[in-house]
């Protein structure tokens, strides 16, 4: 028999499907007399639209249906997280419809929808419909779209503003940086990003005429959210007559979250067909076109403080790029996840933020692994390193005279994180900083970086180090909190899980958690199996499905496992009290009496009295001999709404090389000191790691999504798009702290993001740190051989 | 990303082939896909019918001529060359043909698909430039022997003609008083060269080398010899200096990646950096 395996590496139990192909996605599943949508969509990024004429597409061969926006009748998509905080805040809000009606606001927003008898058919139509545009003038940069004169998007969004909001003490802000000896500004642009799941996104949409149902199958995150966000906010019907299925999902990265126009398409699709399946699956150039992008941001920041390094106050103004239209939650991320935790892990006593929510001919932008948290680490970590720079200390000592000191927690940021949040008073809960930097700059070998530059100057490179002391903000998050107006988006944010263990002892879990890749099937199985003291391989664990799982919220905000593992370890502590009295039923003892160890049930002081779990279960599960009162089956559901957010902290560190002659940076040292807590899986939490930190290194090195001022997607595929390799990065070298969560049983705290928050920062201060000989203070993302050649040519015909 | 519908058919030989591309206007030869298969994609490209030419032994191969070249069948693919004892004696190659795109992409790719595409990024042309290399392109009524210093001529535009396939691509015999490189700064999202450049450099005797040639990537309309480059070097003067000709009446390129400023520096790098890794190679 497996012993208990919680805390150990083992072997991901869905991988065999996975990488074998056998895993089922959307585009794997094919129904009866299924058809196939594809969408058509815009070339311009503004326009209006004067006509379509589907006449001809309509006769070509296979179609068998073409709509317009005004086939389909319902809502607009909704937007479920506007801005708040700020009492009576304005938000205008202009969200898309399944197909676009009167106008186009970006390059990819869908127009028409062809249904065929073949996929091919279907893209064939497209080319036969004719629209007739009216093109209009775009803007594509945040802040520019702000300025008097910029093309406008929205009647009801003057100057292409969607909220302008703040957080913190302004007057006091105002007055520390007033006050104070060092003051230090600079502009900072946070790239927009591509997501790239391995999958892209997908759906069927299935209506039974005879029931007066629809069956949706996504590539979701959120299966449960999508039902009421579907069926309540977008199309009117009741609840309980839409199912939403996500069977496996090839990553996410938080784009699988909201609800998308394609959604609706395919239900209504279906329901014209008069109850034939219709799929619609996303190429890769769709998905960059019409799938959420993430950051965008164009930050003043300015840090203030002392000469000796003590940081009394920063304040920043950002306008976030929220694209075309709004997407679900868009406005939440660059308000909530973004400025309330702007003064990261340090003792900054006056923060203020404003944030300028903004409409530009581009697809919409939401949550991307991470976030918000890592436009504010990113933010505030360079914040560090210029301020450093400035007074002439050195960056880890500035950092270690501002962290938040070990005895301080549980701790109130400034940004309001605490009062704002509903009654919930969401407080940093722990964190020990100090050591994971201290162990991390032994690691990368801190000390010797003077000689080593030097080392590298002989070779022709720059050698530059980079540290990035981030804190993250996980387990989202108390259904208070979430639920407070302008700070959630105005749901509930507890978990589920559903234990049923069958005859022979086999158990079955149901989560409402949705795996996109992380491994839950492996986890949720080594926790309940730990609690159950079964082996592994006894328990199955199913999500996905709205009709065979209890309601949950999905999975994003590295929440998992210490949300959904504490409904699990909840619903498990049911099962064994069950049993427990049943086991005291069986054994002729009164409940008090039995203990239990593992898998055995056993009367105190009489060790040969005893029963196993299988005994119990196949007892229960017959009921022959129930007594009085107890129903049959061992069957628990637990629903766990957290008190409290966790709070993963760490220190990277970078080093890199800039070649001199043309530019390029190489990574060739990266050390990462994380303190996620306890570990479920110290092999996934590792991987979790590796993925994370190369998409917060592609942030800072390669990648980013440039659009032209006419709104056309310049990185429109992979071939201009860069994504991060494997052959490109040097050995990760991982290592922890273990700073156990208070907030749930197990102390975990989530590490879905961690990687790709710390990351970015920490390469970014690197090269920085190497062009310091040639006088640059900050050079922006992506720091591409071209912008980094670029950067010491300029600072060189300057010194000249 | 699907293509418009078309026709396949696939040849039974060589003059099968081009029959079929005399017979049909619209008809287009495939090789290994890698190029054609995504242009099709996005409708970008829309042949009638595809010749497959693909499974055509007689094109593939590398074998030494009576005269001692190298003819390097045009269905060869990029895995088939790294394996060949005979090519693994060109530096250049060694260098360049590991990363030319992924396992995939060199398992398929044939290195005639990729001259007849004629993308001005690619990797072969500037190696086959260096080597002053022949292209062998037959139709179905004549055969001619094309130089490759003619053979690109624009953007995706070649010497080739309609009907002609590429039957084998000529190299001189490798020598050993001859060292070779590739250099090249790659764009990262592609993995195609921002500039990428071919060096084949002859023993010195005395204070002149004894050959140069320079084949160009990525950096112009076209893939180009850098005869500017190659005069100064004849000329004596050094790697550095000779570098700095490296775009001489090339207009250079300019896209998102790399600007004409900064394609022209790099240019001008890897046109030393060449020189000097085939020079080293001399031993
Ligand atoms: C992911 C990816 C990465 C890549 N990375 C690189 C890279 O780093 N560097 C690089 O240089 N290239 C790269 N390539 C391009 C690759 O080298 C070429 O696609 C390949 O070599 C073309 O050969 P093929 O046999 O696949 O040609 P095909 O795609 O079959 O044909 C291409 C064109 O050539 C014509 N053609 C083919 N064979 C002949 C012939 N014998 N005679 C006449 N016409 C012919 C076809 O009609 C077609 O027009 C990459 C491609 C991909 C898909």
């Amino acid at each position: 028999m497996t012993t208990d395996m919680l805390g150990k590496s083992v072997k991901r139990v869905e991988d065999r499907r996975l990488i074998t192909g056998g895993g089922r996605y959307v585009d794997d599943i094919k129904l009866q007399s299924m058809a196939y949508c594809a969408i058509l969509r815009s070339p311009y990024a503004h326009a209006n639209i004067r006509s379509i004429d589907t006449s001809a597409a309509k006769a070509m061969p296979g179609v068998l249906d073409v709509m317009v926006g005004t086939d389909i009748p319902y809502n607009p998509l909704p937007l479920a997280w506007p801005a708040g905080g700020s009492a009576g805040l304005q938000n205008n809000v202009n969200t898309p419809r399944a197909l676009a009606t009167d106008s186009v606001k970006w390059t990819g927003e869908g127009v028409a929808a062809v249904i065929a008898e073949t996929p091919e058919q279907a893209f064939d139509a497209l080319e036969a419909i004719v629209v007739d545009y009216e093109p209009l003038p775009t803007v594509v940069d945040a802040e520019k779209a702000t300025q008097p004169g910029a093309p406008q998007l929205h009647e009801n969004a003057p100057n292409n503003i969607v909220f302008d909001w703040t957080v913190g003490d302004k007057a006091g802000t105002d007055a520390a940086v007033d006050a104070a000896e060092v003051v230090v500004r600079q502009r900072i642009v946070n790239q927009r990003l591509i997501p790239n799941p391995m999958e892209t996104r997908g759906d069927i949409g299935l209506y039974n005429p005879g029931t007066d149902e629809y069956t949706i199958w996504m590539s979701s995150q959120t299966p449960h959210i999508q039902r009421i966000l579907l069926a309540i906010f977008v199309m009117g019907i009741p609840e309980h007559k839409l199912r939403c299925i996500s069977p496996d999902v090839g990553g996410a990265f938080g784009t699988k979250i909201f609800c998308y126009a394609d959604y609706v398409v395919v239900l209504h699709a279906s329901k014209r067909l008069g109850g034939r399946a219709v799929k619609w699956i996303e190429s890769r150039r769709e998905n960059y076109q019409s799938t959420i992008h993430g950051r965008d941001h164009i930050t003043y920041l300015e840090i203030a403080g002392s000469k000796q390094g003590e940081i009394s106050a920063v304040r920043v103004k950002t306008y976030a790029n929220l694209g075309g239209r709004l997407s679900t939650i868009g406005p939440g991320i660059p308000t909530t996840l973004y400025a309330r935790v702007l003064s990261g892990c340090y003792k900054i006593p006056n923060v203020f933020a404003e944030v300028i929510g903004v409409y530009t001919n581009t697809v919409f932008v939401d949550a991307y692994r991470g976030a918000g948290r890592p436009e504010a680490t990113y933010v505030i970590e360079r914040a560090m390193d210029l301020f450093a720079n400035e007074i002439g200390m050195d960056p880890a000592e500035l950092r270690r005279r501002n962290f938040i000191a070990p005895d301080k927690f549980p701790y109130e940021n400034p940004s309001g994180l605490g009062t704002a949040s509903g009654g919930a008073k969401i407080y940093i809960d722990s964190g020990n900083y100090e050591p994971a930097m201290d162990k991390a700059l032994a690691m990368a070998g801190y000390a010797g970086m003077d000689k080593a530059k030097a080392e590298a100057r002989r070779r022709g490179k720059y050698l530059g180090v980079g540290l990035s002391t981030y804190i993250e903000v996980c387990g989202v998050a108390p259904s208070k909190w979430i639920g407070a107006v302008g700070e959630g988006w105005g749901a509930a944010m507890w978990e589920s899980a559903n234990i049923k263990v069958h005859l022979t002892g086999k158990v079955v879990v149901t989560m409402g958690t949705q795996p996109q890749g992380q491994g839950h099937e492996t986890t949720y199985a080594q926790v309940i199996g730990h609690e159950l003291g079964i082996p592994m391989e006894d328990i199955v664990v199913q999500h996905s499905d709205t009709q065979g799982t209890p309601m949950g919220y999905g999975s994003y905000g590295s929440r998992t496992s210490s949300v959904g593992s504490t409904a699990a370890i909840r619903a498990a502590a049911k099962i064994r009290e069950k049993a427990r009295r049943y086991a005291a039923h069986m054994l002729e003892a009164s409940v008090e009496d039995i203990e239990v160890d593992g898998a055995e049930y056993r009367v105190k002081g009489s060790p040969d009295k005893k029963k196993t779990f299988q005994e119990i279960a196949f007892a229960l599960d017959l009921a022959f001999d129930a007594p009085e009162g107890m129903e049959p089956y061992l069957d628990e559901t637990a629903y766990y709404d957290t008190p409290n957010c966790t709070w993963p902290f760490g220190t990277h560190v970078a080093i890199v090389e800039v070649d001199e002659a043309t530019g390029h940076v190489d990574l060739v040292k990266y050390v990462a000191v994380d303190d996620v807590g306890n570990k479920i899986n110290p092999m996934i939490v590792d991987g979790q790691l590796h993925g994370g930190i190369a998409q917060g290194v592609g942030q800072a090195l390669w990648e980013g999504a440039v659009y032209g001022d006419d709104g056309q997607l310049l990185s429109g595929s992979m071939l201009d798009y860069a994504m991060p390799r494997a052959a490109w990065f040097p050995h990760l070298e991982l290592d922890e702290t273990v700073t156990p969560s208070p907030v749930n049983p197990i102390g975990v705290k989530g590490v879905g993001e961690a990687g790709a928050i710390a990351s970015t920062a920490a390469v970014a201060n690197a090269v920085n740190d190497a062009l310091k000989p040639f006088g640059i203070r900050h050079l922006d993302m992506p720091l591409t051989s071209q912008a980094v050649w670029k950067a010491m040519q300029s600072s060189k015909g300057a010194q000249a | 990303m699907i293509p418009a519908a078309f026709d396949y058919v696939r040849a039974t030989s060589l003059d099968d082939a081009l029959a079929r591309l005399a017979a049909d206007d619209g008809a287009k030869v495939i090789a290994g896909g890698q190029s054609i298969l995504p242009l099709m994609k996005l409708r970008l490209a829309r042949p009638e019918t595809l010749v497959d030419i693909g499974r055509l032994t007689e094109l593939q191969g590398v074998r030494r001529l009576p005269d001692g070249r190298v003819a390097v069948g045009a269905l060869t693919t990029y895995a088939a060359m790294i394996a060949d004892p005979i090519l693994g004696h060109y530096g250049l190659l060694r260098d360049a043909l590991p990363n030319i795109g992924d396992t995939q992409v060199r398992n398929r790719g044939t290195i005639g698909g990729a001259i007849a595409h004629a993308d001005p990024a690619s990797d072969m042309p500037a190696i086959l430039l260096a080597l002053d290399a022949e292209v062998v392109a037959r139709s179905a009524t004549a055969e001619r022997t094309i130089p490759i210093t003619s053979f690109f001529e624009g953007a995706f535009d070649s010497a080739l003609r309609p009907g002609e396939i590429i039957t084998e691509i000529r190299l001189p015999g490798g020598r050993d008083d001859v060292g070779s490189a590739y250099s090249a700064i790659e764009q990262p999202a592609s993995g195609y060269s921002i500039a990428g450049v071919a060096a084949v450099i002859g023993a010195r005797s005395g204070d002149r080398w004894g050959l140069c040639a320079v084949g160009v990537t990525g950096v112009g309309e076209h893939p180009y010899r850098a005869t500017a480059v190659e005069q100064a070097i004849r000329g004596g003067a050094s790697v550095a200096d000779a570098a700095t000709h490296a775009t001489d009446g090339i207009t250079v390129a300019s896209d998102i990646h790399a600007d004409r400023e900064y394609r022209t520096h790099v240019a001008a790098v890897q046109v030393r950096r060449a020189l000097e890794a085939a020079a080293a190679r001399l031993g």
